[in-house]
């Protein structure tokens, strides 16, 4: 894998990992996360692990995505951190 | 200036694990209950992606078989005929290739370093058209698999933790920690 490219991913995983924790809308929250999930399955594409990437793609961003939006949804929008 | 160098050299590693140090930060000191699941699945895909790099070899690609390299793999099984000159016509090829580095070799009379040198290279060539499949051409499949299995266990960990939060608001009106210890302990 091409290391400079490794390397923008990587930073670009710890800024949205960094921002999904800070903002203080959940829903936004949840969306940077499906973000979060795609630099992740790119990553993993780029080793070589083709099969975990895709998993990756449909249950990390789809899914898990569906999941926190629909909790949001049923419960408040607003988080206090 | 060794420890840095140290550091840059491993860099990847580095990142890995501050990403499991932001994970582990939220699930402790997050007051909201999403936001605590968000951290865990941080923390979850970091460990994957610690996993998943340690299978990464330099210059490996997927771990999926060609064709052609399924048939060297498989030499005793029956062939058809088309396939059978196919391999008559490598065959040649390889001999061709044996002859010109005998003749290279008598070229070669007072360079034994440089005439070592081209024989290591032939010997590599003819071993890799010989017998195509070799470990080290493919990421290792195994770390996959495993880590296929933890993907699917943190959605449903993701999924259960959500649901509680679910039936926690429900019960309390609020998914703030500390309210939810408040109402508990003011007994509502």
């Amino acid at each position: 894998m091409i290391w400079i490219f490794d390397l923008i991913i990587l930073v670009f995983l710890v800024i949205t990992a960094i921002i999904s924790l800070q903002v203080k809308d959940l829903l936004s929250a949840a969306m940077i996360l499906g973000v979060y999930s795609f630099l992740m399955c790119l990553l993993w594409s780029g080793m070589g692990a083709v099969d975990v990437a895709f998993t990756e793609a449909a249950v990390g961003a789809g899914v898990s995505a569906v999941f926190l939006i629909s909790t949001v949804l049923r419960t408040s929008r607003r988080s206090s951190d | 200036m060794e420890l840095l160098q140290s550091i840059a050299d491993s860099f990847n590693y580095w990142i890995y694990i501050i990403l499991m140090m932001i994970g582990l930060y939220a699930l402790v000191a997050k007051n909201n209950l999403v936001k605590k699941l968000i951290g865990m699945s941080i923390f979850q895909t970091a460990i994957i992606l610690f996993y998943v790099s340690i299978g990464y070899k330099d210059g490996a690609t997927i771990p999926i078989l060609y064709e052609h390299q399924a048939h060297h793999g498989h030499h005793d099984a029956g062939h058809g005929d088309a396939e059978d000159a196919h391999h008559d016509v490598e065959h040649a090829v390889e001999e061709a290739a044996k002859e010109i580095h005998a003749v290279a070799e008598d070229h070669a009379d007072g360079h034994d370093a440089h005439a070592d040198d081209h024989d290591t290279l032939v010997d590599s060539h003819d071993a890799h058209t010989s017998s195509a499949i070799h470990a080290e051409d493919f990421a290792n499949p195994l770390v996959h698999v495993l880590m296929l299995t933890a993907i699917v266990v943190g959605v449903a960990t993701l999924g259960v933790g959500l649901a509680i939060t679910q039936k926690l608001y429900g019960e309390f009106g609020s998914i703030e920690e500390s309210e939810i210890i408040e109402q508990i302990r003011t007994g509502k």
